[in-house]
C-alpha cells in the first residue's frame, strides 16, 4: 500500500539541480505551446480552469440576480443597454454555465490538472507514457471552449444568437426547428472536440497507470487518487463516444437530412436522450471520482492513519463505475417509459448508495482513533464529507421515480446536483488545490486566507443551494427565467449566498495573488508522516525531470 | 405496525400544512409540497415523508459521526494515532444496513410508482366514465382538445396573462397569479377519471401539476398518457417543466376542476366559441377553490 511508499528512494532529484539551466524558463512560449512535461501541462490544465471557472461564476451570477426578484431584471431587452439581451439569452446563460463548468472547469482541473500532476508523481513515474499526446490533449480544450464562446455571438433560434437548449442539448429543439441557426453547430464542434481531448487524455492515463508505476507496486499498492483516475479514464473511454455518436447524429440531422430524431422522417428524439444520459450518467461520475481519491489522501495526511479499508475504497470506486453504466435513464422517468423500465431504473440508482456509503463511512473510520490537525485541506475535506453526504441523501430520493415525477426538473433538482458538484466535486479541487499548493508552486499559502476562503464559500454555497429544496418541493420548475411572486424569498436567499460565495472566490485570489508576492519557500513535506506517497519525497516544486532512476516500493 | 405509526406523524404534519398554507398554488416561504388534490398525491407526499425521515436521520448520524471524530480524535485529544485499517465487522454492517435500507424505501416506492403509472391504479373504468382531453404543447402555449374524435370535437388555447396585454391583461384584484395564470383555461370535471393525452408540436414540453404530483413530457411524435382524479373543485396551477425555449418560463397550465353540472355548461359554452374558451361562463362562476374548501370545513 501507499504507506510503504515512504520508504521508497528518492535518487531521482538528488542531481535535479546539476541541470537547472537546462530547464526552459518560464517565460518562453514554446515551454507551454509545445510541452510535453506532465507538470507542464497539468499546470496549463489548472489555469485553463481558472479562466474557465471564473467565467462559468459570472455567468451564474447572472442568473442569480435576474432571479432575485420576480419580474425580467437583467434579461428583458433594455437593461443596461440591452446588454443582456432577452429570455433566451437566458437559457443561453443557464447552458454556458453547465456546459463551462462540466467541459472547461471540473474536468480539466480535476483529471487534466491534478490527474497529469499528481498520477505520474504518485506512481512513481518520470512522465506520461505518451507526452506529446498530452500536449495535443491539452490544447485541444481552448480551442474547444473559443468555439463555444464564439457560439453565443452567432445565429441561434430565428432572431436571437447563442444556444440556448440546456446542457443536455435535446432535440427538436437543439435541431433546426428549435435552433436552425449556427450557435448549436458551433457547440457540437465544441463538444467533439472536448470529447476528443479527454478521450486521448484518458488513454494517456490508462496506459501510464497500467504500464508505468514503479517497481514494486502493484495495483494493489497504488495510492488512491491514481486509483480514481484509472477508473474515471475508463468511464471517460467508454461514455465519451456515446455521446460523440449522438452529436455526430445530430449534425448530420442538422446539415445533412438525416432524420435519427426527427419525428416526420420517423425518428425519435427520445434516442437521443438515452444516448446523451448513457453519456451523461458516468459523466457525474467521471467528475466526483478523482475528488473521492483526493479526499481520501487528504482525510489520511491529516488523521495521521493509513486509509481505512484500503481495497473497499478502491472496488467501491470501480462498482460506482460501473454501475453508473446501468442507471442513465433516471434523468428520463417523466419522458413516457414503460412502467416496468422505470421499476428497474429505480432499483439500480438506489443500488450506488451502497457504495457510496461505503466510502463516506470508511473515510470518517479513517478519522476514528486518528490525530486530527485541521489544516486548510482537511476542512475541504471535512466539508465535502458533510455536503456530499447531503446531496448523496435527496439522490436518493430522487432515484424513486414515484416521487420524481413530482421533483423532475424543479429546482430540488438543482439543489441536488450543485451540492454533489458545487459542493462536492468543486470542495474537492480546492481541497486538491490546497493540499498539492506547496508542491506545485514552490510557495506556502497563507493559512488565514485560505481558512476565510473555505468558511465563506461553506456559508455562501450552502446559502444558495440548501433553499433551493424548498423551491423544489414547492413546484418551482428549472431554467425559468421569471417566477411568480410566491418564490421570491428563497430566492432572494439564494442570491445572497451568492454574494458570499462571490466573497469567497475573491477571497481565493487573494490568497493566489498574496502567496505569489511574499514567496515563502515550500518544504519537500509540510504535512509530516501522515503524506506518505511519492510526490512527498521530492522537492517543492518537483524537479522539471523527476524520478530518473526509478524508486522502489517495498 | 410501524408504517401505520409513519402515517399518523404525516397526517399530524398534513394537517399542520394544511392550517398553515393557503391553497392551492406555492406559498411565500413555502418548504414544503403544495397541498395534495388526489388520493396518488397524498401517498407521493407521504412516501416521500418517510424518505425524508430516512435521510434526515443518515444525515444527522454522518454529521454527529463527524463531529464526534473531530473532537474525540483531534491532534490535542489523541496525539498518538492508532494504526487499524480494517475492521471486517464494522464494514459488513455499512454494506449491509444500507441495502436493508434501500429495500425497506422500494418496497413503499414501486407500489407507488404503479399507482401513478398504471390507468386508473388498475380500475377498470367503463370507458363511456373516462373524460379524455388531448393535451398539445406549442411553443409557447398549450392547448386542448375536447371530444376528439367526434362531431362536438373543440381545441381551446391557453395562453399566459400578461400585465397590459390588450385582450385580458392580468389583473390580480380579480384573483390572477402572475406566470401562472392564462387567458383560456382548461377545464376538468371533479370526482371522475380524466385521462390525458399529451404530446406536442413542435419541441418537447412537459405537462406538469404540482398538486395532483403528476408530470410528463409532451414529446412530438409520442402519445404520453396521465390519469388523475380530484377530490376537490378548485383552480390549480401548473408550469411548463420541460426547457423549450425562448419563453419557456411563459406558458402555465391553469386547471379548473368544477362539479359535473357547471362543467357540463362549460362544455357547452365552449364548443360554441371556442375562440373564447367558456371564458365568459368560467367569469359568471365564483371562482371554485377557497370558499368551496372553507365550506367544505
Amino acid at each position: 500500500m501507499s504507506s510503504d511508499a515512504k520508504h521508497a528512494a528518492d535518487h531521482g532529484h538528488g542531481h535535479d539541480h546539476a541541470h537547472d539551466h537546462q530547464d526552459p524558463k518560464w517565460y518562453s512560449p514554446a515551454r507551454w505551446l509545445f510541452s510535453t512535461n506532465h507538470k507542464d501541462i497539468g499546470t496549463l490544465y489548472l489555469v485553463f480552469a481558472l479562466i474557465a471557472g471564473v467565467v462559468g461564476f459570472v455567468f451564474s451570477g447572472f442568473m442569480r440576480a435576474e432571479l432575485a426578484e420576480p419580474g425580467l431584471q437583467l434579461f428583458n431587452g433594455t437593461a443596461f443597454g440591452g446588454f443582456f439581451g432577452n429570455e433566451h439569452n437566458y437559457n443561453v446563460i443557464t447552458t454556458m454555465h453547465g456546459l463551462i463548468m462540466i467541459f472547461f472547469m471540473v474536468m480539466p482541473a480535476l483529471i487534466g490538472g491534478f490527474g497529469n500532476w499528481f498520477v505520474p508523481l504518485m506512481i512513481g513515474a518520470p512522465d506520461m507514457a505518451m507526452p506529446r499526446m498530452n500536449n495535443i490533449s491539452f490544447w485541444l480544450v481552448p480551442v474547444s471552449f473559443f468555439l463555444l464562446i464564439l457560439s453565443m455571438f452567432v445565429p441561434g433560434p430565428p432572431g436571437d444568437n447563442g444556444f440556448g437548449g440546456g446542457w443536455v442539448l435535446y432535440p427538436p429543439l437543439s435541431g433546426t426547428t428549435g435552433h436552425p441557426g449556427l450557435a448549436m453547430d458551433l457547440v457540437i464542434f465544441s463538444l467533439h472536440l472536448a470529447g476528443m481531448s479527454s478521450i486521448l487524455g484518458a488513454i494517456n492515463f490508462i496506459v501510464t497507470i497500467l504500464n508505468m508505476r514503479a517497481p514494486g507496486m502493484t495495483l494493489h499498492k497504488m495510492p488512491l487518487f491514481a486509483w480514481s483516475v484509472l477508473v474515471t479514464a475508463f468511464l471517460l473511454v467508454l461514455a465519451l463516444p456515446v455521446l460523440a455518436g449522438a452529436l455526430t447524429m445530430l449534425l448530420t440531422d442538422r446539415n445533412f437530412g438525416s432524420k435519427f430524431f426527427e419525428v416526420a422522417g420517423g425518428g425519435d428524439p427520445i434516442m437521443f436522450q438515452h444516448l446523451f444520459w448513457f453519456f451523461g450518467h458516468p459523466e457525474v461520475y467521471i467528475m466526483i471520482l478523482p475528488g473521492f481519491g483526493i479526499v481520501s489522501h487528504v482525510i489520511s495526511t491529516f488523521s495521521r492513519k493509513p486509509v481505512f479499508g484500503y481495497l473497499a475504497m478502491a472496488y467501491a470506486m470501480v462498482a460506482i463505475g460501473v454501475i453508473g453504466f446501468i442507471v442513465w435513464a433516471h434523468h428520463m422517468y417523466t419522458v413516457g417509459m414503460d412502467v416496468n423500465l422505470k421499476a428497474y431504473f429505480v432499483a439500480a440508482t438506489m443500488i450506488i448508495a451502497v457504495p457510496t456509503g461505503i466510502k463516506i463511512f470508511s473515510w470518517i473510520a479513517t478519522m476514528w482513533g486518528g490525530s486530527i490537525e485541521f489544516k486548510v485541506p482537511m476542512l475541504w475535506a471535512i466539508g465535502f464529507i458533510f455536503l456530499f453526504t447531503v446531496g448523496g441523501v435527496t439522490g436518493v430520493v430522487l432515484a424513486n421515480a414515484g416521487v420524481d415525477h413530482s421533483l423532475h426538473d424543479t429546482y430540488y433538482v438543482v439543489a441536488h446536483f450543485h451540492y454533489v458538484l458545487s459542493l462536492g466535486a468543486v470542495f474537492t479541487l480546492f481541497c486538491g488545490w490546497y493540499y498539492w499548493f506547496e508542491k506545485m508552486w514552490g510557495v506556502k499559502y497563507n493559512g488565514m486566507i485560505a481558512g476565510a476562503h473555505f468558511w465563506l464559500m461553506f456559508i455562501g454555497s450552502n446559502l444558495i443551494f440548501f433553499p433551493q429544496h424548498f423551491l423544489g418541493m414547492q413546484g418551482m420548475p428549472r431554467r425559468y427565467v421569471d417566477y411568480t411572486p410566491a418564490f421570491e424569498q428563497w430566492h432572494q436567499w439564494s442570491t445572497y449566498g451568492y454574494w458570499i460565495a462571490a466573497a469567497a472566490t475573491i477571497v481565493f485570489f487573494i490568497g493566489l495573488f498574496e502567496a505569489m508576492v511574499r514567496r515563502r519557500k515550500a518544504e519537500a513535506n509540510p504535512w509530516g508522516e501522515g503524506a506518505t506517497t511519492l510526490e512527498w519525497t521530492l522537492s517543492s516544486p518537483p524537479p522539471f525531470h523527476q524520478f530518473n532512476d526509478l524508486p522502489r516500493v517495498r | 405496525m410501524l408504517r401505520g405509526a409513519w402515517k399518523l406523524g404525516v397526517l399530524g404534519a398534513a394537517s399542520l400544512a394544511a392550517a398553515s398554507h393557503a391553497w392551492a398554488t406555492p406559498t411565500p416561504g413555502g418548504i414544503d409540497f403544495q397541498t395534495p388534490a388526489t388520493e396518488t398525491a397524498r401517498n407521493v407526499q407521504a412516501f416521500h415523508f418517510e424518505v425524508l425521515i430516512i435521510i434526515t436521520a443518515i444525515t444527522a448520524f454522518v454529521t454527529a459521526l463527524l463531529i464526534w471524530v473531530m473532537i474525540r480524535y483531534n491532534r490535542k485529544a489523541s496525539p498518538t494515532p492508532k494504526k487499524f485499517s480494517h475492521n471486517t465487522a464494522v464494514e459488513i454492517i455499512w454494506t449491509v444496513l444500507p441495502v436493508l435500507i434501500l429495500v425497506w424505501i422500494a418496497k413503499g416506492s414501486f407500489p407507488l410508482l404503479y399507482e401513478q403509472d398504471v390507468m386508473f391504479n388498475g380500475e377498470q373504468v367503463p370507458e363511456e366514465q373516462v373524460v379524455d382531453i388531448k393535451v398539445y404543447g406549442n411553443m409557447w402555449y398549450w392547448d386542448y382538445t375536447y371530444n376528439q374524435n367526434t362531431d362536438q370535437e373543440f381545441v381551446v388555447e391557453s395562453r399566459m396573462l400578461r400585465a397590459g396585454d390588450p385582450d385580458r391583461p392580468l389583473d390580480t384584484a380579480r384573483g390572477d397569479i402572475p406566470q401562472l395564470s392564462v387567458d383560456y383555461p382548461m377545464v376538468a370535471p371533479v370526482g371522475r377519471h380524466v385521462r390525458l393525452k399529451i404530446t406536442a408540436r413542435d419541441v418537447i414540453h412537459a405537462w406538469a401539476m404540482p398538486q395532483f404530483a403528476l408530470k410528463v413530457d409532451a414529446v412530438p411524435g409520442r402519445l404520453n398518457q396521465l390519469w388523475f382524479k380530484v377530490d376537490q373543485p378548485g383552480i390549480y396551477y401548473g408550469q411548463c417543466s420541460e426547457l423549450c425555449g425562448k419563453d419557456h418560463s411563459n406558458m402555465p397550465i391553469e386547471l379548473w376542476i368544477l362539479p359535473q353540472q357547471q362543467y357540463d355548461q362549460w362544455l357547452v359554452a365552449a364548443q360554441a366559441d371556442p375562440a373564447n374558451g367558456g371564458r365568459a361562463y368560467l367569469d359568471s362562476l365564483p371562482r371554485p377553490g377557497v370558499t368551496q374548501l372553507a365550506a367544505a370545513e
